[in-house]
């Protein structure tokens, strides 16, 4: 999994993800057959099938995890020399306040700037500030001298440096570089099927890219690999932390984007406890992913979703469990090889 | 009819979870279609070939109902949900759930802070009567729905999922009654409309027809107090002419209404501010579907109690049979 | 093509999304003095298409403007008034002394009602009246109505055109009439001036207000290989200009963000620079809220580019626009069209093996 802090350092705002596609093609390209960049963006690969199944097996089996991360884009650069931005993809607005960011393909360095506490009354330390009410401090003093480094239509990410605790990994952008880490891993094996490893655009700003991509592919049933939402922190309530750090990779069984497909979950299920891979259930009605957009392509194809838990998902700084990401690894990989094409036929 | 009304409503069928319901179609029409099969998503498709087999029609009702899928079981066995479809909060504490594998369950609610403001999903749950985590006879993804018997009095009738199980009960019997229709008619009993309209968007990609015709419900208000539309109980099938979800084909509209007015069967229009239906998803496909919607006036739409009026659904059963029956005219 | 008479004619009719017929009369008959072929598709969209002089199979480009304009519909009938819906997003704070048109068995003339100040409470006078307790008055009795008026009947804005000092106008249903007229500039200015090889579509779509159907439609029809959307953008209202905001005159907006390709755009501007029509720079961080959102994911997947002609007060019947910009608008994409030749789709596909890939 060395490839998970260049893939975490690498930037790629959705709309704008070539050098994160850069980067995972140039690590991939002796393990796939084929591959194209299609209309939107998305890296299309195949990895034919390798070995005989002495059952019947799906044809064509796709695997999704998408290149985008959320951040900002310039919307205007002001007089004062500020940049004023909207988000790409959902961030919450608490969380811009005395971030770090770099600001376009050069890299310039900004900050989100607050008004110091000896400025403000106590009512205005309860107000939140929208993203309008915000801007970016690159240090120009005017919109000319500012116009030299930062333009309108530039994309921002934020500034947050990998790093290792242990047994779990600190960083941006988990959400999906941890799915397209796990998606480079599978193809190092060896399947009965061919298998589409998509590397997809656009999943943040509305499933765009893995719809597209499944209506080209038309697979026979798919995995979307993900990051998924982690929110196991103390609570006062007995309530659902939607996943745990540390329990193994997320199942979803249903979020606002899809319903699971019962067979592929039951055989997924099945796989875990023959092996002894720890697993989860995401909590239900939580999120969406790419699956929501491939299960729906052309005449419906069976999907579901695995994901690496993240704690502190959609913000700057997220931590993961690497145990976690190997035992996705091992559990999508363990099912693809016991895949057969019973599990996909209608009932 | 009432019947097979009564066994597709008392039967158990969330969205994504309708096999039972399926299970109960498949069996309802046999021998009636001349193709029958089922998809990924878990639509269920019979073919009715027609006199003319060069265009084709799609007509959809879905078999799904709204319900609540579990999100968590607690140390002390008590269930926490989230919504599968559009569930408001406002009917649930009280109400009585039941589970895939038989389970029963009713849905308490926390103590409020402030009884003047409705309580939202967190601040409830579902009690099975378990007693504690290990000996929970329900898990996190298990689906539930309402739980409520079919009455029929007095010409109107009451029941859960009406929502579209009435829809699903007007195609069975207008496949009874179709002897030959006049174009080649997909009859196509749909999953996941509740949660987007999902079984219909991959249907109608399938089939590519030359025209659609979803039966579903509409809101009737008709009752104290309602916010204002035109439809009510008792006046007939309502031709939809919009909804939240689509502008209807005017050519479909029109062909609707000139059928009924010729065929004598009384009908109202519909323009409902709040929901759609299948016909939102299959009007959009490839190059485009022209697509109407029957809908059955209903009170109380998404509750325990939904209510419609028997002359409605014959009329709805008699309108379709006419138009299936007939060449489709656009103009 | 004289862009402003087109646009009062189209602006002055009724078109509410799904009733589009006036209009479609109104574009098939100025469109098809520049196409070789000219159809109306089966959802209402009109299609009009300009053959390239490159050898076949030919690409395709599609431009799209959308003919449909935001709208009401009686939704019940009480006492001779009409209640209403509202057909695409409309601000309830513009109704009340509205004049509308009501599309009955025959046209007939109304109001939105409001009751005077003199006998509202003052709680009543601080509250926006919401759309559901507004009522069209027409003026006639509950049994004239009756026989004119049904549940379901289209309730248009009526609002005449009007020109503003310095070549600006305002009325009702720019949005999105303006795209309309700068997809006729569009062709029209390839029948006099260019010449090109690809094949034009230029498309007036139906329904883009409420569920984007032309724009699914065509494009699965059509199959282009770039597809651009021509709206309106939000037209600056001050000095200092906001964030998301552009100035009148300032020039088309040509759209960059997920919602374009990047291709796309930078031939856009490098067509603005090299024919000197003056641009404005549209950040689009999510989607357009055009035609271009549906086109982009149509099939496998469409290159396209977003123009947003500047408009002050969107979706009100005093839409404003400075007719410069919708002319610059259709010279920027004739020029754009003739330069596309065989190369082009190369170009549009980033390189795996570049640095920075896209």
């Amino acid at each position: 999994m060395s490839f998970l802090r260049e893939l975490s350092e690498a930037r790629g705002v959705s709309g704008h993800e070539g050098e994160v596609r850069t980067l995972i093609f140039g690590k991939i390209r002796n393990l796939v057959d084929e591959y194209r960049v299609d209309a939107l963006g998305n890296l299309i690969t195949l990895r034919k099938a390798r070995v005989h199944a002495d059952r019947p097996v799906p044809k064509k089996v796709m695997l999704a995890a998408h290149m985008d991360e959320i951040g900002l884009m310039i919307t205007e650069v002001a007089k004062n020399g500020l940049l004023r931005f909207s988000p790409v993809g959902g961030i919450d607005p608490r969380l811009m306040l005395a971030q770090k960011v770099l600001v376009g393909d050069k890299k310039i360095p900004g900050v989100v700037g607050v008004k110091p506490i000896h400025q403000l009354k106590p009512e205005d330390m309860k107000q939140i500030l929208r993203h309008d009410q915000l801007g970016i401090d690159i240090g120009a003093t005017s919109e000319s001298q500012a116009e030299g480094q930062a333009r309108v239509g530039d994309y921002a990410t934020f500034d947050t440096a990998y790093e290792e605790l242990g047994e779990v990994a600190k960083g941006k952008a988990f959400d999906d570089r941890a799915g397209c880490a796990v998606l480079m891993e599978l193809l190092k094996a060896d399947y009965p099927f061919d298998l589409y490893a998509v590397f997809t655009v656009q999943e943040e700003v509305g499933l765009r890219g893995s719809r597209v991509a499944a209506y080209a592919v038309e697979p026979d049933c798919a995995i979307a690999l993900e990051g998924t939402v982690c929110d196991d922190l103390p609570k006062k309530k007995d309530i659902s932390p939607t996943t745990r750090l540390g329990a193994g990779p997320a199942i979803t069984v249903m979020d606002h984007t899809f319903i699971a497909h019962q067979g592929m979950l039951r055989h997924i299920v099945n796989v875990a406890e023959k092996n002894g891979i720890p697993y989860q259930f995401k909590q239900p009605g939580i999120g969406g992913t790419d699956a929501g957009a491939i299960h729906t392509a052309k005449e419906g194809v069976p999907s579901v979703t695995v994901a690496v838990p993240c704690r502190y998902i959609h913000s700057p700084v997220l931590l993961l469990s690497l145990k976690d990401l190997e035992n996705t690894v091992a559990l999508v990989r363990e099912t693809l090889r016991t895949l057969t094409a019973d599990i996909i036929r209608p009932e | 009819m009432k019947e097979l009304v009564k066994k597709l409503t008392e039967t158990y069928g969330p969205s994504g979870f309708e096999g039972q319901v399926r299970e109960l179609i498949a069996a309802e029409i046999k021998g009636l279609a001349d193709e029958v099969r089922t998809d990924a998503l878990g639509n269920l498709f019979a073919l009715k070939k027609g006199k003319d087999s060069s265009k084709k029609a799609l007509v959809a009702a879905h078999m799904d109902e709204i319900g609540i899928m579990v999100t968590h079981v607690d140390k002390n066995g008590f269930l926490r949900f989230t919504r599968i479809g559009g569930i408001r909060p406002l009917g649930l504490p009280g109400v009585r759930v039941v589970f895939g594998n038989g389970v029963t369950g009713g849905i308490g609610v926390e103590k409020l802070d402030d009884r003047a403001k409705v309580p939202d999903l967190d601040k409830m749950y579902i009690d099975v009567g378990a007693l504690d985590k290990a000996s929970s006879p329900v898990q996190v993804g298990d689906a539930g729905a309402f739980f409520q018997p079919f009455v029929a009095q007095q010409g109107r009738w009451i029941a859960k999922a009406f929502d579209d199980r009435i829809g699903c009960a007007i195609l069975i019997e207008t496949l009874r009654k179709l002897k030959k229709p006049q174009h080649d008619v997909y009859f196509v009993f749909t999953a996941q409309e509740e949660v987007g309209v999902r079984g219909a968007r991959v249907a109608a990609f399938a089939v590519d027809p030359d025209f659609a015709i979803a039966i579903d419900i509409t809101v009737a208000a008709d009752t104290p107090e309602c916010p204002p539309a035109a439809m009510e109980l008792g006046k007939g099938p309502a031709i939809k002419v919009m909804d939240n979800g689509m502008v209807v084909h005017p050519g479909m509209k029109n062909w609707m209404v000139k059928t009924a007015e010729d065929a004598g069967i009384p009908y109202q229009f519909e323009v409902l501010e709040h929901g759609s239906t299948d016909a939102m998803a299959i009007q959009t496909a490839r190059e485009g579907v022209p697509s109407g919607v029957l809908s059955v006036p209903t009170r109380y739409a998404h509750t325990g109690c939904e209510m419609l009026d028997e002359s409605d659904v014959q009329n709805t059963v008699r309108l379709l049979v006419e138009l299936l029956s007939r060449q489709v005219e656009l103009a | 093509m004289d862009c402003k008479a087109f646009l009062q004619r189209l602006s002055e009719a009724p078109g509410i999304s799904g009733y589009e017929q006036v209009i479609r009369e109104m574009v098939t008959e100025e469109f098809q003095k520049y196409a070789d072929d000219i159809r109306t598709d089966k959802m209402g969209s009109v299609i009009a298409l300009r053959r390239g002089q490159g050898p076949e199979p030919r690409r395709r480009i599609l431009l799209a403007g959308h003919m449909d304009e935001i709208g009401m519909m009686v939704s019940k009938i009480e006492e001779g008034f009409l209640h209403i819906a509202e057909v695409g997003g409309i601000d309830a704070r513009i109704l009340p002394g509205l004049e509308v048109m009501v599309h009955g068995k025959k046209d007939l003339p109304g109001i939105v009602g409001t009751r005077p100040p003199h006998v509202q409470s003052p709680g009543e006078r601080e509250r926006v009246t919401p759309m559901d307790e507004l009522l069209v008055d027409v003026g006639l009795s509950p049994e004239e109505v009756g026989r004119w008026v049904r549940v379901g009947d289209l309730v248009s804005f009526r609002r005449p055109f009007t020109a503003l000092q310095g070549d600006w106008a305002a009325g009702k249903a720019f949005d999105d009439r303006v795209g309309v007229v700068v997809v006729g500039a569009a062709l029209a200015n390839l029948a006099d001036s260019w010449k090109h090889s690809w094949d034009v579509y230029g498309v007036a779509t139906c329904q883009e207000e409420v569920t984007f159907m032309g724009a699914i439609t065509t494009a699965y029809g059509i199959r282009p290989d770039i597809g651009i959307a021509i709206d309106v953008t939000f037209g600056s209202m001050t000095e200092s200009g906001d964030a998301e905001t552009y100035a009148m005159g300032g020039g088309p907006g040509i759209g960059y963000g997920p919602n374009v390709h990047p291709k796309v755009y930078e031939m856009l501007v490098e067509t603005a620079k090299a024919l000197e029509i003056p641009y404005q720079v549209e950040a689009l961080p999510r989607g357009s809220g055009t035609d271009a959102w549906e086109i982009q994911v149509s099939r496998e997947g469409v290159p396209t580019g977003v123009i947003g002609v500047p408009l002050r007060y969107m979706h009100t019947p005093v839409e404003t626009v400075c007719m410069k910009d919708i002319e610059r608008a259709g010279r920027l994409l004739a020029g754009f069209i003739a330069r596309l030749d065989d190369k082009t789709m190369e170009q549009l596909t980033p390189r795996l093996d570049a640095e920075s890939g896209s």
